[in-house]
């Protein structure tokens, strides 16, 4: 199925009517699932419907993975009736945590990559593909610190996780971009060395820099058009590791529906032209 | 490495402590990211976050007081109730008891009960489906046994009397309209918020009406319904009483 996912659009509700009707081939859309954990209403009636003509993906940002707890049990629940409910085309979390105690802070936090995290990571994820009866894929986290304490190197972190859970990896090319300015590394060198028969789904999206500490600390905001410097890297991704499903995330200053689909367009000519060029190669 | 700073639910306690205290933690794990501007980015993204979160959900009281006004006082709820729950649209349920509480809204009397309503729509906006009585259903029994029935309520349905102020009227012109409550009738109000066809609806309520579905939640019969709506506004007119009720559609069956 996901190998007719071409590029997709985050969706946004106001945008529901004009993502209903588009039928651009290989459309596909992602959402967050905790705006559907609902007991009832339109919001899960808006949701059938639009999976009703598109393959849609549900990308958590609260399972809190990389927390020192279980994830909760009830969110758990929650979201596996959600998945039975649209049967996602993919599931994918993130590799930060988001809670502790019986508090919920609303961001993707760090933690140092220890193997002790490691260890907890896989029990989380193992629980989480239990539950929900299916595999995720795990994104790359945007950073803005330096953590001493990491003992393991990212690709080599999120390797080991797929290959103790199973789960597949969700890249997304500006949080490398944004992690590598603001650290001090090379995008370029990270994503020629990221796995690339893991990579289940690749996450497009704009930044921009800190109002405060300036264009040496770069926020993965969404609140922009995709910069040209993750354009050059998804290019070079792409023609490296072949098509995968591609999402463009947009969650501020939202435009037009035309406007952002038009930029999804843009991956999809990417995907298109590697596609063609596999065939020439096969040829 | 540094043996306490590895534990990763240390390191976790920590870093929630210091989201929301701007103190230095100078033995602490994260002693060396509290040192960083960077730390700063996730303060204010949970902060925000959270911040957003209530505007989102209390967009009447935003729009009484003022976006500025709105998110400081937002910004004192947040740093002494975070959110419980990873739905954000849930977060702020105790948001009118807080505003009750604070000093600074202290004269704007009626924000409390704004925020009620405005935390009405949400319940309303993600109950559970049901679907509506239809009047019909009643007009199908025998007269006589109506009294004896129980009308049971729509999960969306929410409802309250207002004693002190018209905030219904308050909450529905910064809710729909302009905001305009130029030459308001200050008086009691109830007002019932419902789910008819997938959208939260509102009507204004009257002491009669409030009664009679307390009586229902409570789960007395049509005919005690009716005596405790009678009891509290001896004119009432029951049959136009449960029209409206029904129309609003606030219940999902009768028993």
């Amino acid at each position: 199925m996901n190998a007719s996912l071409t590029a997709g659009l985050g969706l946004k509700p106001e945008h529901f009517d004009a993502a209903l009707s588009c039928r651009v081939p290989g459309l596909w859309f992602e959402v967050h699932p905790e705006n559907y954990l609902v007991d009832g209403g339109p919001r899960l009636r808006w949701l059938e419907a639009v999976r009703g003509s598109h393959a849609v993906s549900l990308h958590g940002v609260s399972l809190s993975l990389a927390g020192d707890a279980a994830p909760d049990a009830a969110h758990l629940q929650r979201l596996a009736a959600l998945v039975k409910r649209i049967e996602p085309a993919l599931v994918s979390e993130h590799l930060a945590w988001s809670a502790w105690g019986d508090q919920h802070y609303p961001d993707l936090l760090p933690f140092p990559r220890t193997t002790e995290a490691l260890q907890r990571i896989v029990a989380n994820i193992e629980r989480t593909q239990a539950a929900l009866g299916r595999s995720i894929a795990i994104e790359n986290p945007s950073h803005y610190l330096h953590i001493e304490q990491h003992a393991w190197d990212e690709i080599d972190f999120l390797t080991e996780l797929t290959r103790r859970t199973g789960c597949s990896l969700l890249l997304d090319v500006n949080n490398v971009h944004v992690s590598a300015s603001n650290l001090g590394f090379s995008a370029e060198a990270y994503l020629d060395r990221f796995p690339a028969s893991n990579v289940a789904e690749i996450h497009l999206a704009g930044h921009t820099p800190d109002p405060t500490l300036g264009a040496a600390m770069l926020i993965d905001s969404h609140d922009a058009p995709v910069a040209p410097v993750v354009w050059a890297l998804y290019q070079r991704l792409v023609e490296r590791i072949g098509a995968r499903p591609t999402l463009i995330e947009r969650d501020g200053n939202v435009p037009a529906f035309e406007e952002i689909l038009a930029e999804r367009n843009v991956a999809a000519a990417v995907l298109q032209q590697c596609d063609a060029t596999a065939e020439q190669v096969a040829a | 490495m540094n043996t306490a700073a590895s534990s990763l639910g240390e390191f976790q306690q920590a870093f929630a402590t210091a989201l929301f205290e701007d103190k230095a933690q100078d033995a602490s794990p994260i002693a060396s990211l509290l040192q960083q501007p960077a730390f700063a980015i996730y303060r204010n993204t949970v902060r925000k976050a959270c911040i957003d979160a209530l505007e989102a959900n209390y967009p009447a009281v935003a729009r009484l007081v003022g976006v500025e006004w709105f998110r400081a006082a937002a910004a004192v709820h947040v740093a002494v109730t975070p959110p419980r729950d990873a739905r954000l649209m849930h977060y702020g349920a105790g948001f009118a008891d807080f505003l009750a509480g604070f000093g600074p809204a202290a004269s704007l009397t009626y924000l409390p009960d704004v925020a009620r309503l405005d935390r009405f729509w949400t319940e309303a906006h993600i109950a559970a489906d049901a679907e509506m009585l239809d009047g019909s259903a009643l007009a199908s029994l025998p007269p006589e046994q109506l009294g004896t029935r129980v009308l049971i309520l729509h999960p969306a349905a929410r409802w309250a009397w207002f004693d002190e102020a018209p905030i219904h009227t308050i909450w529905r012109s910064n809710r729909e309209g302009d905001g305009d409550t130029g030459d308001i009738d200050w008086h009691g109000e109830g007002s019932l918020l419902t789910r008819p066809q997938d959208s939260v609806c509102w009507c204004e309520l009257d002491r009669a009406d409030v009664a009679f579905l307390d009586a229902c939640a409570a789960g007395l019969s049509l005919g005690d319904a009716a005596a405790a709506a009678l009891s509290v506004q001896a004119d009432v007119d029951l049959s136009q009483l449960l029209a409206k009720l029904l129309r609003a559609g606030a219940f999902a069956g009768i028993h």
